[in-house]
């Protein structure tokens, strides 16, 4: 194909990426920098109230933003370097948090919390979606034909509804004397309140995302179940390898370059948790990464967004998303250039 | 191989069976159970006691409630839809929207299912047993308390509608683009062995990985302050892009991007690419090669995709919530919002009823495109 016409055809969905991701990384990158704020002055009011015999009068100063001559407040965009990220990362609180040895000082800093959910998150989702993935697959193959049909059919349910809801749905169960609360309780015979700690919403929301992605690991590694060769299976029972073995020294390699494409989807998406702590309404317990950024974007009650810390707060997430990439680059990389030789 | 060696013993099949029963479980239940719940008076919705969610004394107690009639009469509007939907539609569809008209279709068959539906269940059926639960005697006396009093009042009174409206046009708006946009670039890129068509999609990929809030950030302050910026360019009348959807479905489609070539990619490779080849020997330039050969026998990856497109838009909630304002809000947003700032039990089954609501739709898109979908999540992984 000509550059000519390949370009043609690319152009399009290559303008829509560079003007709305590539543009807006460098937009938030440089305003993480700046700061816009109202210019203020410093004026001196005097306020009298009415006494007895005469008037009692305080003069006092006060800041008030200037305004131009139609009204409006006049804003003033200023370079402060890396202010915002100290805002964000707070160095002096979390060094002396460390000084003192307090684990509780430092989960008490927005961002070292948000940090340390958001991890905690990804590595034990982890390996729960790949081995409950693995499992299902594994029965599902085992089933009689005529019903995998419909239960896949129920197993894609939890992966195919909206994240938010499917997160409420959950919540649903569990909040207050919630069906499955009551359940817990009368089987553990204890009270039990699953949202008064942040280590409760942390499992179900952990137990929430495992419901939701599992399906698709079942489903992508059925599909590759269905491609093992048979004779290497056969020739391993000749062996006299018992079913277990079969399972991890035939079927599982086989799987392998499946499980590494679920880990790394699972990987990126688990690193942007979000919809759980919307779903659960956990932000006064537990805080991830990307709520970080949503919460600083959303108006507070003045009505002012915090776009240069929610700047900072966004390039701080990607420093995440770069390291999970090399892998994946590197891999691709190399695939690409021995495809080529 | 011989079928006695590989014959399991009972007590694994009974494990696996169990587990497979352990699992469908799992997953149907919270959805299956919030159905349930949006049908009952508060007290019942938020019981300790199951089975009095499941039946609904308090609700019976109010005089409202089905009687085996009615639960006949509304079971078989389900199965009816499903049925229509699974056996006759694809048929229908494929049979009166041929080639490039076919996603037009799927869209007006769903959207003509779905209202049929709605006036069936919440019309057609209250109004047959009306006349025939007085004559049936013990078959008409009401036996489960349910009620479909919180979906009148998420729909009608607290302007639902509204936002199904906006949802419908950031989703169909979103679909459109981006398949139309992605179509080309992906057989673009599934044709070309270049470097530069390697780069691209690299690039794609790492545009994947983004959080999408970070590119939130990048694009509030431009689309609050762009009737200033826009004012050279477009003179008075510009425009505030913030709280309008048609911002809003670009930057969905920018996001969606990325998977759509990948995926499309991926599809246009499992075309022979003999058959374009075919057609520029016999005089075509690419794009007509492309219009006349690859486009008629596209479009089982274009559904698919679609509908990974169509999955993207109407459950995000990141972007609608930050980039619309009230009187725009899709959906999901909306229902987020009535969420945490209604505190009543009657609010909280209010809720729950937008839930169902919204993922009535849902169910409906699995039972039709099953298939689809499932080509979809392995088309992906097989080829990496």
């Amino acid at each position: 194909m000509k550059f000519k016409t390949f370009a043609a055809f690319v152009a399009p969905s290559l303008f829509m990426m560079l003007l709305f991701i590539a543009f807006p990384l460098v937009s938030v990158f440089v305003q993480s920098f700046y700061v816009t704020q109202p210019l203020y002055e410093t004026v001196e009011v005097e306020t009298c109230t009415p006494g007895f015999l005469t008037q009692t009068c305080v003069t006092e100063t006060k800041s008030q933003p200037l305004r131009d001559e139609a009204g409006k407040i006049i804003e003033r965009t200023i370079f402060v370097g890396l202010q915002s990220y100290r805002n964000v990362l707070e160095p002096d609180r979390l060094w002396a948090a460390i000084q003192a040895g307090s684990w509780n000082a430092v989960q008490s800093i927005d961002f070292w919390k948000a940090l340390r959910f958001t991890l905690t998150f990804t590595l034990i989702t982890l390996p729960l979606v790949l081995g409950m993935g693995l499992a299902i697959a594994l029965v599902i193959n085992n089933a009689a034909r005529s019903i995998r049909g419909p239960v896949i059919f129920i197993s894609l349910l939890p992966f195919i509804i909206t994240p938010v809801i499917g997160a409420l749905s959950i919540n649903w169960l569990f909040r207050g004397d919630g069906i499955l609360t009551a359940t817990l309780e009368w089987w553990l015979e204890r009270d039990i309140a699953m949202f008064a700690q942040a280590w409760t919403i942390e499992i179900l929301m952990m137990l929430y995302r495992v419901w939701h992605v599992a399906p698709f690991a079942a489903i992508v590694f059925y599909a590759g179940l269905q491609t093992v060769n048979q004779d290497s299976l056969e020739s391993a029972l000749i062996d006299g390898a018992s079913r277990w073995q079969r399972l991890r020294y035939v079927v599982i390699p086989h799987l392998g370059p499946l499980i590494v494409f679920v880990s790394m989807i699972h990987l990126m998406d688990s690193y942007r948790v979000f919809e759980e702590v919307v779903g659960f309404s956990s932000q006064g317990h537990v805080i991830s990464l990307q709520w970080l950024t949503y919460d600083f974007l959303t108006p507070d009650q003045a009505g002012n967004r915090s776009i240069s810390r929610a700047s900072a707060s966004a390039m701080l997430t990607m420093v995440g998303i770069a390291i999970l990439l090399v892998p994946l680059l590197r891999r691709t990389w190399r695939d690409h250039k021995g495809g080529r030789a | 191989m011989t079928a006695r060696a590989l014959r399991q013993p009972l007590s694994l099949r009974l494990f696996s069976g169990g587990f497979l029963a352990f699992w469908c479980l799992v997953a149907a239940f919270p959805i299956f159970w919030i159905t349930v719940m949006s049908f009952k008076a508060p007290v019942d919705a938020f019981d300790a006691n199951a089975l009095n969610v499941i039946f609904g004394p308090e609700t019976l107690a109010r005089g409202k409630g089905w009687s085996l009639i009615d639960i006949a009469l509304g079971l078989g509007v389900v199965l009816a839809t499903a049925r229509i939907a699974v056996r006759r539609l694809p048929g229908l569809v494929a049979a009166n929207f041929p080639g490039a008209l076919t996603p037009v279709g799927w869209i007006l068959a769903a959207l003509v299912l779905g209202v049929a539906f709605i006036v069936a269940f919440f019309g057609l059926v209250p109004l047959l047993s009306g006349w025939l639960n007085p004559v049936a005697g013990p078959l008409g006396r009401d036996i489960i308390g349910a009620t479909t009093e919180h979906y009148q009042t998420v729909w009608i009174d607290r302007g639902f509608s509204n936002n199904f409206k906006n949802s419908l046009i950031v989703t169909a708006g979103v679909v459109t683009v981006s398949l139309t946009v992605g179509t080309l670039a992906g057989y673009g890129l599934a044709r070309s062995g270049s470097t530069l068509a390697f780069w691209i999609l690299i690039a794609a990929l790492i545009f994947r990985a983004l959080p999408h809030s970070v590119l939130v950030a990048g694009y509030l302050p431009v689309f609050i302050s762009s009737s200033e910026w826009l004012a050279p360019i477009l003179g008075d009348n510009a425009p505030t892009l913030y709280g309008k959807p048609m911002a809003v479905i670009a930057v969905l489609v920018a996001i969606n991007q990325p998977f759509t070539i990948w995926m499309l990619r991926s599809f246009f490779q499992n075309i022979p690419s003999e058959l374009d080849e075919a057609a520029r020997v016999d005089g075509c330039s690419h794009f007509q090669a492309f219009r006349r050969v690859i486009m008629p026998v596209m479009w089982p990856g274009v559904i698919t995709t679609g509908l990974f497109s169509f999955l993207l838009a109407y459950n995000d909630f990141l972007v609608t919530s930050l980039l619309l304002d009230a009187s725009n809000q899709t959906m999901v947003p909306a229902i987020a919002g009535m969420f945490n700032r209604e505190t009543t039990t009657t609010d909280q089954v209010v809720a729950v009823a937008a839930a169902v609501s919204i993922t009535a739709p849902l169910f409906l898109l699995v039972m039709v495109f099953q298939r689809q979908i499932v080509s979809g999540l392995t088309a992906g992984a097989v080829k990496g």
